[in-house]
C-alpha cells in the first residue's frame, strides 16, 4: 500500500511513503533497557515476561556485556499461565528478592511484555501495591515494551512517559527549560554549558541520572524534545501544563542550531547574543563535517526501519554532507514530532513506514545503494551480497547529538566505506 | 514466576531455529510478535552466518490479536513457501503466539503445501532451547525418514554410520564434525549423512541406511537415536569424544559397532606429552569449577582431572534434562553437583568453592571477571568471539590438543606464580597484574562480600593472609576457616593460619 502525505507546512511538496505490512525485523521496546538502565544509575528494571524476553534482551545487549546489569526478568512459568500460582503474590516474592539483593536500587521499572499483556497481567496494579510498601525507598513503576504494542526506541518513550504520568504539576513560577531524552551525560553536560551561555540557567533532563534527580514538571516548563520518538512523554508533558518548543532534532549542526534556536527564541535571546554563542562550537562542528564530506557526498543510503531516527539522520546526511536518500524507513512516521524535519527533507525522498522486510530488500536489492542502515539481523547477509552497511543499533548506542559529536555521527557513516576502501581481501 | 538476569538457554523455538538454519532447503514459519526476530542475529552476529535464517514471522500486533491472526499466519506461510521454494516446512509458535493458541500445524493443514509441514508443539513456558531443537530434530527425522526396510548388509560392505547432533550456534559443532568424520572415515567407516547440519530432508530420507549412529550432541540428537534404535534398529555411541582418553574410548566403542579392529597410530595428539611435560608441573591440583551444559560439563570434568592434573571441585549443568549424568559425574570426583539454571546460584557456588580457574560458558566468564579468576568458554551460550575463525575442534585428537592450549593461555606461567609469590608487594610485578603473557593489567577483582562465618581474624593473620597472591588467597581464607571450626577456635591468629596451612598443604 502506497501512500501520499503532505507536510504541515505546504500543500505542493509531497512525499511518497510506503506502507506495508509483513515481516518486521525490527526489536521490540524491551530493547531499551540496554541504554536506560545505564542512564539512570540506581533504577532496576524488571521485565514481566517469557524466556524469549530475557534472551532477547541479552542479545540485544551485544551478548552479555555487563558483569552485573540493573535488569533481569521474571520468568512466567506454565504454573503461572494455569493458575496453580498467583502472579501477583509470585511477582512480589520475585520483587522482594531482588530489592533484597540490591539494596542500592531506589527505582523499580515493572516492564510488560507481549505474554504479560496477553494474559492480561496488570502491573499497573502490581506497581501501585509494590510502591505503597517499598516507599519512601524505592518507587515502582510501570510502562510496556511489549512487541505487540512497540519497538526499539519506543520502549524508552514507555518509560519516560511513565516518570512523567509520576509527576505532579507543580507549580512554579521560575520558567524552566526540559530537554527530552536519553542522551550520553557528556552531551547532555555540553548542553548544558551552551544554554547558560545563552542565559537559560533553569535546565532540566528528562530522565535525570538518578531516581532522586528527576524534574518538576509544569506550566511553567517548556521542552525539547531530544529525540524524536517520544510521542507519549510529549502527550504526558502536555497534559501536566508543561509547553513544547518545536524544532527539528539536534543531530549535526543544522539540527543542533536549530534545536537550541528554538529554545533561545522561548527565552527572548537576541540574535546577537546566540550567534555570539553558537559560532565556536558551530564553526568546529563544520570543520570536523568537511573531513567526511569527501568520503559521503553524492554516495546513496538506504535506511531499513528501526530507531526512529532515520528522518533527522537523513535530514542530516543529505543537507550536510550531500548524500542521497534511496528510502528512509521508520517504524513510525508521527507527522506531529517530525514536521520540523519533514520540512528540511528533500522533496524526492521516498519514506516507509513499518515494513515488510522480504519486499523491501527487493528494493534494496534493486537500488544497489552504497550504504544501507539496518539492524543486527540483516547486516552480514547484506554485506555477504555486496552491501556496505552500517548497524543502526551503534546509532543510539553513541552520542550523535549536539555539535561537538556532529562529526562523530558522520564517521559513523564513513568508517563502513573506509573500512571497505582498506580491506584488500 | 522466575527472577533470571541472564538466561543459559533460549526459547524452545530458538532451538527450532538451530535446527531449521543448520539445515539445507527447509523453511521455518513461526508465529510470533514483533520483535522475536532478534533471534536472527544470534546465528547472522555471533555465529557470522551470511544468510538470514530461513524463518519468516508472523509479527501480530496489538490490533491483530483482536481480528485475525490466524490469517495472518496463513498469509505468511503462503509467501514464504513462494517466496523461498523450501523442500520442508516446520511451522511453530513462540511464546505469545502459543498464548493466543492458533494452532499453527491445524491452519497449515489447511493452507494445504504440497510439500512436507512438519508442526512443531514447543511449550514456550517450560521447555527451553535444547529441548527445542532435540524435539524439532525428532520431528523432522519421523517425518521424512523413508521406512522400507534397508536390505541386509553384506558382511564385505564397508561399515557406515551418521553423525547426528551438530546445529546452527553450536559450540565448535562445524569444527567437531570435520574431526569426527575424518576419524571415522580414516578407521574405515563410511559417513552415511551428518544432520541437522547441511542436510537436506531429501539427505535425510536416507538416515536409515546406515548401520549405527554417532551421536556428538546428546542433548541435540538423543531423542532422534533412540527412535532411530527402535525403528531401524540402528545402535548409537553414548562416548563423547572430548579429550584424549574419551576419543580413545569412542574409537574402540564405534569399532566394536561397525565390527572392525582399531587400527594404531591414529593418535595425532600432543596433549599427552605437553601434560607429562616438567613444565606443566604447575598445573597439578589446580582448584577448578566446571559448568556448562551436561555434556560438556562432564567431558571437560575428566579432561582437567585426568589429563591436565586439576582438582576438578565443581561441577554442574544448566540443562536439567541431562542431571542425572552429571550427578553421577559429581559423585566421581567427589563433589557436590550442581544443577541449575539460574545464574545467581551459579554465582554464590563458584564464590564459595573458591577455585584457581573456572571453565564455563559465557556467564561465569562474567562471575570469573568479577572474582578475578582465569577462565575458558568449553560450552555454549557462548560470545562471538568463541566462533573462531581457525579451526578448532573440542572433539577428537585435534580437539584434545585445542583444549590443552586454551585452558592454559588464562593462566599464570609455572615461575611467574612462583615469583609472584615470593615478592608480592613489588610495585611492577604484583598478584594484580594478571598474567604477563596477556598484556595490560587486569582489573582490581571486584570485592567478594564475605560470608559471615563467625570466626574473627586478628588483624595481624588478616595481614598476613593478603601477603598470599590473590589467585590462592581465597583458597588458604577458606581452608584456615574450615580449620578453625574444626578445632573450634573463635579467632584466627598468625599461628593459626600457619597450622592450617601445614595441615592442608598447598
Amino acid at each position: 500500500m502506497t501512500t501520499l502525505i503532505e507536510t504541515a507546512d505546504s500543500t505542493d511538496r509531497k512525499f511518497e511513503v510506503i506502507r506495508q505490512r509483513g515481516q518486521r525485523e525490527v526489536f521490540c521496546g524491551l530493547t531499551s533497557i540496554v541504554w536506560l538502565h545505564r542512564k539512570i544509575q540506581d533504577a532496576f528494571f524488571l521485565v514481566v515476561g517469557s524466556r524469549t524476553c530475557a534472551h532477547l534482551i541479552q542479545s540485544a545487549a551485544g551478548v552479555m556485556i555487563f558483569a552485573e546489569p540493573r535488569f533481569a526478568t521474571a520468568i512466567l512459568e506454565d504454573r503461572d499461565l494455569a493458575g496453580l500460582a498467583d502472579a501477583n503474590d509470585e511477582l512480589d516474592a520475585v520483587v522482594d528478592r531482588l530489592l533484597s539483593r540490591r539494596p542500592d536500587i531506589k527505582m523499580l521499572f515493572l516492564v510488560g511484555s507481549c505474554p504479560s499483556e496477553v494474559i492480561k497481567l496488570d502491573l499497573a496494579v502490581a506497581a501501585k501495591r509494590l510502591s505503597k510498601r517499598f516507599m519512601p525507598d524505592v518507587r515502582v513503576l510501570n510502562y510496556s515494551g511489549s512487541g505487540i504494542e512497540t519497538t526499539f526506541t519506543q520502549g524508552e518513550d514507555g518509560c519516560l512517559a511513565a516518570l512523567v504520568e509520576e509527576t505532579k504539576s507543580t507549580d512554579c513560577s521560575e520558567k524552566s527549560l526540559l530537554v527530552v531524552g536519553a542522551l550520553a551525560d557528556i552531551v547532555e553536560d555540553q548542553f548544558k554549558r551552551l544554554f547558560a551561555a545563552l542565559g537559560i540557567e533553569d535546565v532540566r533532563f528528562l530522565p535525570g541520572r538518578t531516581a532522586s534527580d528527576q524534574p518538576e514538571i509544569g506550566p511553567n516548563t517548556h521542552y525539547l524534545l531530544a529525540q524524536p520518538f517520544l510521542r507519549d512523554t510529549a502527550i504526558g508533558l502536555d497534559r501536566l501544563g508543561a509547553k513544547r518548543i518545536d524544532a527539528p532534532y539536534p543531530i549535526g549542526v543544522e539540527g543542533t542550531t536549530e534545536w537550541l534556536r528554538a529554545a533561545a527564541m522561548a527565552w527572548d535571546v537576541s540574535e546577537d547574543k546566540f550567534n555570539r554563542v553558537i559560532e565556536l562550537p558551530k564553526s568546529r562542528a563544520e570543520k570536523a563535517l568537511t573531513r567526511y564530506r569527501g568520503m559521503l557526498e553524492k554516495k546513496s543510503i538506504f535506511f531499513f526501519p528501526d530507531s526512529q531516527l532515520e528522518v533527522p539522520l537523513a535530514r542530516f546526511l543529505s543537507r550536510e554532507l550531500g548524500m542521497s536518500l534511496i528510502e528512509v524507513g521508520t517504524p513510525y512516521l508521527h507527522q506531529d514530532l517530525l514536521a520540523s524535519e519533514l520540512d528540511l527533507l528533500p522533496p524526492d525522498a521516498r519514506l516507509s513506514e513499518g515494513q515488510d522486510v522480504d519486499q523491501q530488500l527487493d528494493r534494496c536489492f534493486e537500488a544497489k545503494p552504497d550504504i544501507t542502515v539496518c539492524g543486527l539481523g540483516l547486516a552480514n547477509p547484506l554485506e555477504a551480497q555486496g552491501l556496505v552497511t552500517k548497524w543502526s543499533i551503534e546509532l543510539m548506542f553513541s552520542p550523535i547529538q549536539g555539535y561537538d559529536q556532529a562529526g562523530d555521527a558522520a564517521e559513523l557513516f564513513a568508517r563502513p566505506l573506509v573500512r571497505k576502501r582498506r580491506l584488500a581481501v | 514466576m522466575k527472577l533470571t538476569v541472564w538466561t543459559y538457554e533460549g526459547p524452545p523455538h530458538v532451538g527450532a531455529m538451530r535446527v531449521a538454519t543448520a539445515m539445507q532447503d527447509v523453511h521455518f514459519v513461526l508465529h510470533a510478535p514483533q520483535g522475536d526476530t532478534y533471534a536472527d542475529l544470534l546465528f547472522t552476529m555471533i555465529e557470522r552466518r551470511s544468510e538470514r535464517p530461513p524463518v519468516a514471522y508472523t509479527t501480530f500486533e496489538a490490533r491483530d490479536l483482536g481480528g485475525d491472526t490466524a490469517n495472518v499466519f496463513k498469509q505468511t506461510l503462503n509467501d514464504a513457501y513462494e517466496r523461498f521454494d523450501p523442500d520442508l516446512v516446520l511451522v511453530g509458535a513462540s511464546c505469545t503466539a502459543e498464548l493466543i493458541q492458533d494452532d499453527p500445524g491445524g491452519l497449515a493443514k489447511r493452507v494445504g503445501l504440497p510439500v512436507p509441514v512438519v508442526p512443531l508443539e514447543l511449550p514456550s513456558f517450560s521447555k527451553k532451547e535444547h529441548w527445542g531443537a532435540a524435539e524439532t530434530f525428532y520431528q523432522i527425522v519421523r517425518s521424512v525418514a523413508d521406512r522400507t526396510p534397508r536390505p541386509k548388509r553384506s558382511p564385505l560392505a564397508t561399515p557406515s554410520c551418521n553423525i547426528l547432533g551438530p546445529t546452527a550456534l553450536g559450540f565448535r559443532h562445524r569444527d567437531d564434525v570435520a574431526e569426527i568424520a575424518g576419524l571415522l572415515r580414516h578407521l574405515g567407516i563410511e559417513v552415511n549423512l551428518i544432520a541437522p547440519l547441511d542436510a537436506t530432508p531429501a539427505d535425510i530420507a536416507r538416515i536409515g541406511h546406515a548401520d549405527f549412529n554417532v551421536v556428538l550432541y546428546p542433548e541435540i540428537a538423543d531423542s532422534a537415536a533412540r527412535w532411530l534404535e527402535k525403528t531401524f534398529e540402528q545402535p548409537y555411541t553414548k562416548t563423547i569424544p572430548i579429550g584424549v582418553g574419551a576419543t580413545r574410548d569412542f574409537v574402540e566403542e564405534v569399532c566394536e559397532l561397525a565390527g572392525l579392529s582399531a587400527e594404531e597410530g591414529l593418535e595425532r595428539t600432543n596433549l599427552p606429552w605437553w601434560s607429562n611435560s616438567i613444565d606443566s608441573t604447575y598445573f597439578t591440583g589446580k582448584r577448578v569449577f566446571i559448568f556448562g551444559d551436561a555434556t560438556h560439563a562432564i567431558a571437560a570434568a575428566r579432561v582437567a582431572s585426568e589429563e591436565i592434573g586439576f582438582e576438578v571441585v565443581g561441577l554442574g549443568c544448566y540443562n536439567r534434562e541431562f542431571a542425572r549424568d552429571v550427578r553421577d559425574a559429581a559423585k566421581q570426583y567427589g563433589v557436590e553437583p550442581l544443577i541449575t539454571d539460574d545464574y545467581l546460584e551459579v554465582e554464590a557456588a563458584i564464590t564459595k568453592t573458591q577455585p584457581e580457574m573456572i571453565l564455563g560458558t559465557q556467564m561465569e566468564r562474567h562471575i570469573a571477571k568479577r572474582l578475578g579468576l582465569p577462565c575458558s568458554v568449553i560450552a555454549a551460550p557462548a560470545h562471538v568471539h568463541d566462533y573462531p575463525a581457525r579451526y578448532s575442534p573440542q572433539m577428537g585428537f585435534e580437539g584434545a590438543n585445542v583444549l590443552f592450549d586454551t585452558w592454559i593461555h588464562p593462566l599464570l606461567m609455572g615461575l611467574e606464580e612462583h615469583l609472584l609469590g615470593m615478592f608480592r608487594d613489588d610495585f611492577e610485578f604484583n598478584d594484580t597484574a594478571g598474567p604477563s603473557h596477556l598484556g595490560g593489567h587486569n582489573e582490581e577483582p571486584a570485592k567478594v562480600t564475605e560470608l559471615p562465618t563467625g570466626i574473627g581474624w586478628a588483624p595481624e593473620a588478616e595481614a598476613e593472609l593478603k601477603k598470599v597472591p590473590f589467585f590462592v588467597r581465597g583458597k588458604a581464607r577458606k581452608n584456615t576457616e574450615q580449620f578453625a571450626r574444626e578445632h573450634q577456635l573463635d579467632t584466627i591468629s598468625l599461628d593459626t593460619l600457619y597450622e592450617a596451612k601445614a595441615h592442608y598443604g598447598r
